[in-house]
């Protein structure tokens, strides 16, 4: 089975991060690393491919020049190679016209498994997989926290807020991973020194077919015409006990529907 | 010229200091107060390919260089030593003697499961009545018929008795030179082997979660293809194999004095006292300035050392150089350190206390500081 595992660069969400004067992230200033549930996707495609499952993983992600040092790490982890949509047209893109671009991609490649993460540190849309399966005609199977593979039949556990469903769906399909799948390898010396022998193909919009003017700023379906920082925590409200703490506490906590 | 790494080293540097703060950092604390061995973090750090880092892809090394080994080291020992000294004995001590002087049968037994990390090995050398004179072995070999008898003991050995030690590399007197000096060879000595006793771990001041043995030599005999390279060269390859060592150590010592220099910076902006950060108080200030400056300066010593090393020119000053460096460097930042934490640095819960307690056996280990000073003397035409 061939597995193409989507990646993406991202603003460290450890450290401080800015947006740019017209609402997009500020890229330039920000210390950027690989969006921290990718890893669990690749580890996930790595898992398959320790088990004989997988001939080939490959990496894909769409972004600015820099996205390369998150496709070296990427590679480290034990993908084969990968692909590096790049063209300064796409700055600004929306997760729709993203996912445009990645179907796009996608259609010059063979593969029987697309995984990527439930949704990014940045936008945290969350919606990648189901736009990439209705846009390529695949099953998309969002939220999974266990894949199985037994030949053309994928298994998923989709974690949701009660428990979980158990879906299915034949290949080719695409599979969102939470961290709850997996805990990804840390790259070996060896995979650090491989990963820059391995190919990474660059193509741009024309080698998409893509007209300019359908993604990036231009193209875009949704605008942030404002943003606040936010706001500093509220003091919380504090129950003093007078014998009757446990009731007010158990009130409270049925308000916020915890129980 | 500068001492920029390349995408390589950065990467496994980065790689290395992530597992030291995710892995290390929350369970060593539990280890070095039970006294255990981490068999789990010595397992990650094998598939990371550590353990394998200088030696070649054929023996399941990982195909980098030595200094790739010292950049694990340094980032291992920002956060523990007991760690980072286990895999730099593994490594430069266990497995490297062997590498260098070993037959092809030899490395091909041998370095595999090593440099995956599913084995250790160590390095016999020093013996309760000679640490620094080390021309003073009194462990003997005896060649009969085909096998090597060995009788004698060795002290303060790191990884000797751990359940994944394979090995000890022995030095013994096996005759008297031509010029009347004692004869020293080395022999590789299996764990199990009959009459090898491997002693009970020490009680330690530091280093709490690393394997440090006593070994025993009753009548041991192992196989004459069990000497490592040339009869009578033990004593020129344990020479080379601590001149090595030296920028290793140097490594290490440089990551705890960091390792001080990062904890201070982020106690100091949190610890209020009178009203205010302790960090606002010049007196802390240039604390930390002054440990900073000695970090770093270990840092350009190590890679210089080591830099020397990968170009094959004289390393040998500038290892001494840098391990006494950057050992004083350790001892100094970790004082300054729990004089920052104050109280709480005294406390074993804190990792300054840690790396007070790790800090003392730099200047003795692999090459005491007089050693360093002596070679370095020596190297310099003085005396």
């Amino acid at each position: 089975m061939k597995i193409v595992v989507l990646v993406k660069q991202v603003p460290d969400s450890g450290l401080e991060r800015h947006l740019s004067s017209d609402f997009t992230v500020d890229r330039a200033s920000a210390s950027n690393v690989i969006s921290e549930l990718d890893e669990n996707a690749i580890e996930a495609a790595m898992a398959l491919a320790d088990a004989g499952q997988a001939d080939e993983v490959t990496v894909l992600t769409v972004g600015p020049d820099h996205a390369v040092e998150t496709i070296r790490k990427a590679l480290s982890m034990g993908p084969d190679k990968a692909v590096h949509v790049q063209d300064d047209a796409i700055a600004g893109s929306c997760a729709v016209t993203t996912s445009a671009v990645l179907a796009a991609a996608l259609g010059t490649l063979e593969y029987d498994l697309v995984l990527c993460a439930t949704e990014s540190t940045d936008g945290a849309v969350g919606g990648m997989a189901q736009m990439l399966g209705a846009r390529l005609g695949v099953a998309a199977m969002t939220g999974a926290r266990k894949l199985t593979v037994d030949g053309q039949k994928l298994t998923v556990e989709r974690q949701t807020e009660d428990g979980h469903e158990t879906l299915t769906a034949s290949t080719p399909a695409v599979v969102s991973v939470w961290d709850s799948m997996n805990t990804p390898r840390y790259p070996s010396l060896k995979g650090i020194m491989a990963a820059k022998r391995k190919p990474v193909t660059t193509l741009s919009l024309s080698d998409l077919g893509l007209a300019p003017d359908t993604v990036g700023a231009a193209g875009a379906t949704s605008k942030v015409v404002q943003a606040e920082p936010r706001p500093p925590r509220s003091a919380g409200q504090r129950i003093t006990d007078e014998g009757e703490g446990g009731v007010a506490l158990a009130e409270y906590l049925a308000s916020q529907k915890f129980v | 010229m500068d001492f920029r790494l390349t995408e390589d080293e950065t990467a496994l540097r980065d790689a290395v200091a992530e597992f030291a703060t995710e892995k290390v950092a929350p369970v060593i604390g539990d280890y070095y107060e039970r006294g255990e061995f981490p068999y789990d973090l010595v397992a990650e750090l094998g598939r990371m390919g550590i353990f394998g880092a200088p030696f070649a892809e054929k023996y399941d090394g990982a195909g980098g260089d030595y200094f790739m080994l010292c950049l694990a080291l340094e980032e291992l020992a920002k956060v523990d030593s007991s760690v980072a000294i286990t895999v730099e004995a593994a490594v430069s001590l266990g497995a490297m003697p062997v590498y260098r002087f070993g037959t092809d049968a030899q490395k091909e037994r041998w370095l595999p499961r090593l440099c995956r990390g599913e084995a250790l090995a160590a390095f016999g050398l020093t013996e309760p009545g000679g640490g620094s004179d080390a021309g003073a072995t009194r462990t003997k070999a005896v060649l009969d018929g085909d096998e090597w008898v060995i009788n004698g003991a060795k002290c303060f050995i790191t990884n000797a008795g751990t359940d994944i030690t394979e090995f000890v590399t022995v030095t013994a007197v096996t005759g008297t030179g031509a010029d009347g000096r004692p004869e020293i060879s080395s022999i590789i000595v299996p764990n199990g082997t009959p009459g090898f006793t491997v002693g009970q771990k020490y009680s330690k001041v530091g280093w709490c979660a690393s394997d440090t043995r006593e070994l025993f030599f009753d009548d041991c005999r192992v196989p004459a293809e069990n000497l490592l390279g040339e009869r009578g060269r033990g004593y020129a390859q344990f020479l080379r194999i601590l001149d090595e060592g030296r920028i290793a150590i140097a490594a290490l010592a440089t990551g705890l004095a960091q390792g001080c220099v990062d904890e201070s910076v982020r106690y100091a902006g949190e610890r209020e006292a009178f009203g205010r950060p302790i960090g606002t108080n010049q007196a802390i200030q240039f604390m930390i300035a002054d440990m900073e400056v000695r970090a770093h300066t270990s840092r350009l010593a190590y890679y210089d050392a080591a830099a020397r090393m990968r170009a094959e020119q004289p390393f040998k000053r500038y290892a001494s150089v840098a391990k006494l460096h950057a050992s004083n460097a350790a001892v100094d930042n970790a004082r300054a350190a729990t004089q920052v934490f104050g109280g709480y640095g005294f406390m074993n819960e804190t990792p300054v206390a840690r790396m007070w307690r790790d800090t003392k056996i730099l200047e003795i280990g692999e090459g005491t500081s007089e050693i360093q000073r002596m070679l370095i003397a020596r190297d310099l035409g003085v005396g």
